[in-house]
């Protein structure tokens, strides 16, 4: 694979970027915006439990698929449940999966990059590793790993993590590489510091900024990837609603309740929407290099 | 220049390998009798032993591994556990309506984005700008089978244009195919012409700086020439990169979307096939997904010299 070619001009204008931010001018109202929705979302979805009128797993043969009232908001689903009660508890757990699959997918990248980025001989061996499974459509991958492993929460976050990972290594490698390059690394090196303290004193901190930014959006795209599986059948079982799997039983029933999808998929795309502009304003103020490593 | 070809394309060896390594080691690492795994909870002892048979499971690793490496070589992708035939025919069978439903949205896509990446970025921070960048970031967040329903509400279902579902092959009735393979298309393209009118814009940015734009403009350029001739060529490298990149994305994409509009394609067949722990199918699939990937990343690499004649192998 072929790393974007960096210009010498570059440099500069990032240089110039970077002052630009914190005047603030440049950034508008949108991330503004975007944090506040998604704080809305968020505390919505986590005090779920304490306002939502009914419990989302109740079923009720005698209201299925009822319009909009007072009783039920956004109507109900072909079961009977209440489907807002279903949609706000579901974001707890589609944003679990977000949160987790970041969380332990950044961890894995981080150890392997550094690895790699630090041992000549590890490189090479990784990074074929690592290209080869970014060949295979991260989806595809997914779905494999849910229908061999069971559709449990866990089995759903690892499948969404694996395909992120080599993306996080080339992240972390792609700094290492250049950061051992520099004067205090190789001071370290000549004084003979211990292995473990240049790679995790000297190196490491370095990886950080782009690790948030990336982070930020490895959980708006696990979001997703959840959403997408339990659509194809190999999500997390529909005992635990999820954004994702409210929208997969709404399927057969879209021509008569379009809501089933539409609800869940407007705050899906509204979270992810604000989780996205959020990365791209931490990556503008703490990393504006990181424009050119984009793909 | 054929030397770097020939360079590049060994290059692609070992990515196959350690895939079909992978792909290979998928179900055999799992934890648990893979023979069980695939037959579900409800299998007799019988049937057990007829997929460990099957599949060879009881020999040795290594043997298993050799044995299916070497029937792959000789083109024989095995035999799907649930139907009986021949994987490579039921891909055949399949693959017509996913190239076709990718050509086309290759072709908007590109035909799209390059334009909206090159307009914002030349009408930067204007409202052209904003809009361009708002649409690419929401291409991104709303989930593909929801843009996907929500053409067919509109278009389908409100306006009655264009019919809900269903795949007609353009050889039978090209009229027909077009009225089908429109929406999704356009559903798929969405997210491809996010990612390509973004890198656009990117990469036009960096290049509408340069001095020879600004030399070119000076000595009178029409302004479309500089934008075009001037300064795209210069921007392709990333542009061409991420379509390339991007190609992933249009991979799961096809899975999905062939599942909304009810497309006999092989993103279908390869959803229908895991669900079913059909594994044969599922490996021939994986392999084959990734080797498109990598051939066209390949097509990809060797195309940068014909767009930007300074690189030389």
């Amino acid at each position: 694979m072929t790393d974007t070619t960096r210009s010498p001009k570059s440099a500069f204008s990032s240089l110039t970027r970077l002052i630009s931010v914190p005047g603030g001018a440049r950034l508008g109202a949108g991330p503004n915006i975007a944090a506040v929705i998604l704080v809305i979302i968020v505390a919505a979805s986590l005090a779920a439990p304490l306002y939502v009128p009914f419990n989302p797993l109740e079923m009720n043969a005698l209201s299925r698929l009822q319009g909009p009232s007072d009783l039920h908001p956004l109507g109900t689903d072909p079961f009977g449940r209440d489907i807002f009660s279903r949609v706000m508890t579901g974001g707890r757990v589609s944003l679990l999966i977000g949160v987790g699959a970041a969380v332990v997918s950044v961890a894995l990248g981080l150890v392997i990059g550094l690895v790699a980025g630090f041992f000549r001989t590890a490189d090479a061996i990784i990074m074929r590793i690592m290209d080869s499974l970014m060949a295979i459509p991260a989806i595809l991958l997914a779905i494999a790993l849910v229908a061999l492993n069971g559709p449990s929460l866990g089995s759903v976050i690892i499948a969404i993590t694996i395909p992120e990972v080599p993306r996080v290594v080339r992240l972390v490698r792609s700094v290492v590489l250049s950061a051992r390059e520099e004067p205090y690394v190789e001071a370290a090196i000549a004084l003979g510091s211990p292995m473990h303290k240049i790679l995790f004193q000297h190196l490491m901190p370095n990886t950080f900024a782009p690790l948030i930014v990336q982070g930020t959006y490895i959980c708006a795209s696990a979001i997703l990837i959840e959403a997408i599986l339990s659509f194809l059948g190999a999500g997390v079982s529909t005992e635990i609603p999820t954004w994702g799997n409210i929208m997969a039983e709404g399927r057969l029933y879209f021509q008569i309740k379009p809501g089933l999808i539409f609800w869940p998929g407007l705050l899906l795309s509204l979270c992810i929407l604000s989780i996205n502009l959020l990365g791209d304003t931490a990556r503008d103020i703490l990393d504006p290099r990181m424009k050119k490593r984009e793909g | 220049m054929i030397g770097y070809i020939l360079r590049r394309m060994l290059a692609t060896i070992p990515v196959m390998v350690i895939v079909a390594i992978f792909v290979f080691l998928l179900l055999r690492l799992t934890p648990g009798d893979p023979a069980a795994i695939l037959a579900g909870d409800a299998a007799t002892p019988d049937q057990l032993e007829k997929i460990r048979d099957r599949l060879g499971l009881n020999d040795p690793l290594y043997v298993q591994f050799f044995t299916w490496a070497g029937q792959l070589l000789r083109g024989d992708l095995g035999t799907s556990l649930i139907s009986n035939t021949s994987v490579s025919s039921m891909i055949g069978n399949r693959i017509g309506p996913t190239i076709n439903i990718a050509l086309m949205t290759i072709v908007i896509s590109v035909a799209l984005a390059v334009p909206m990446g090159v307009i914002a970025a030349w009408r930067h921070r204007t409202w052209v700008d904003f809009l361009v960048m708002s649409f690419s970031v929401l291409g991104f967040s709303v989930p593909v089978f929801v843009i996907g329903y929500i053409f067919i509400q509109i278009f389908a279902i409100e306006l009655r244009w264009l019919p809900v579902q269903g795949y007609v092959a353009p050889g039978e009735n090209f009229g027909k195919f077009f009225l089908r393979a429109i929406m999704p298309s356009l559903t798929l393209a969405t997210i491809y012409v996010a990612l390509i009118a973004r890198m656009t814009r990117a990469s036009m940015l960096e290049v509408l700086g340069e001095d020879y734009v600004r030399t070119a403009r000076a000595k009178g350029v029409r302004e479309n020439v500089v934008l075009f001739r001037h300064a795209l060529r210069n921007a392709a490298v990333p542009i061409l990169t991420i379509i390339g990149t991007g190609f992933a994305l249009l991979i799961s994409g096809v899975v999905v979307t062939e599942s909304v509009f009810n497309i006999p394609g092989i993103g279908r067949l390869t959803v229908d096939a895991i669900l079913a722990r059909d594994y044969p199918v599922i490996q021939a699939m994986i392999l084959l997904t990734a080797g498109i990937y990598v051939v066209v990343n390949l097509l990809v690499d060797i195309s940068y010299s014909f767009f930007d004649p300074r690189i030389r192998y």
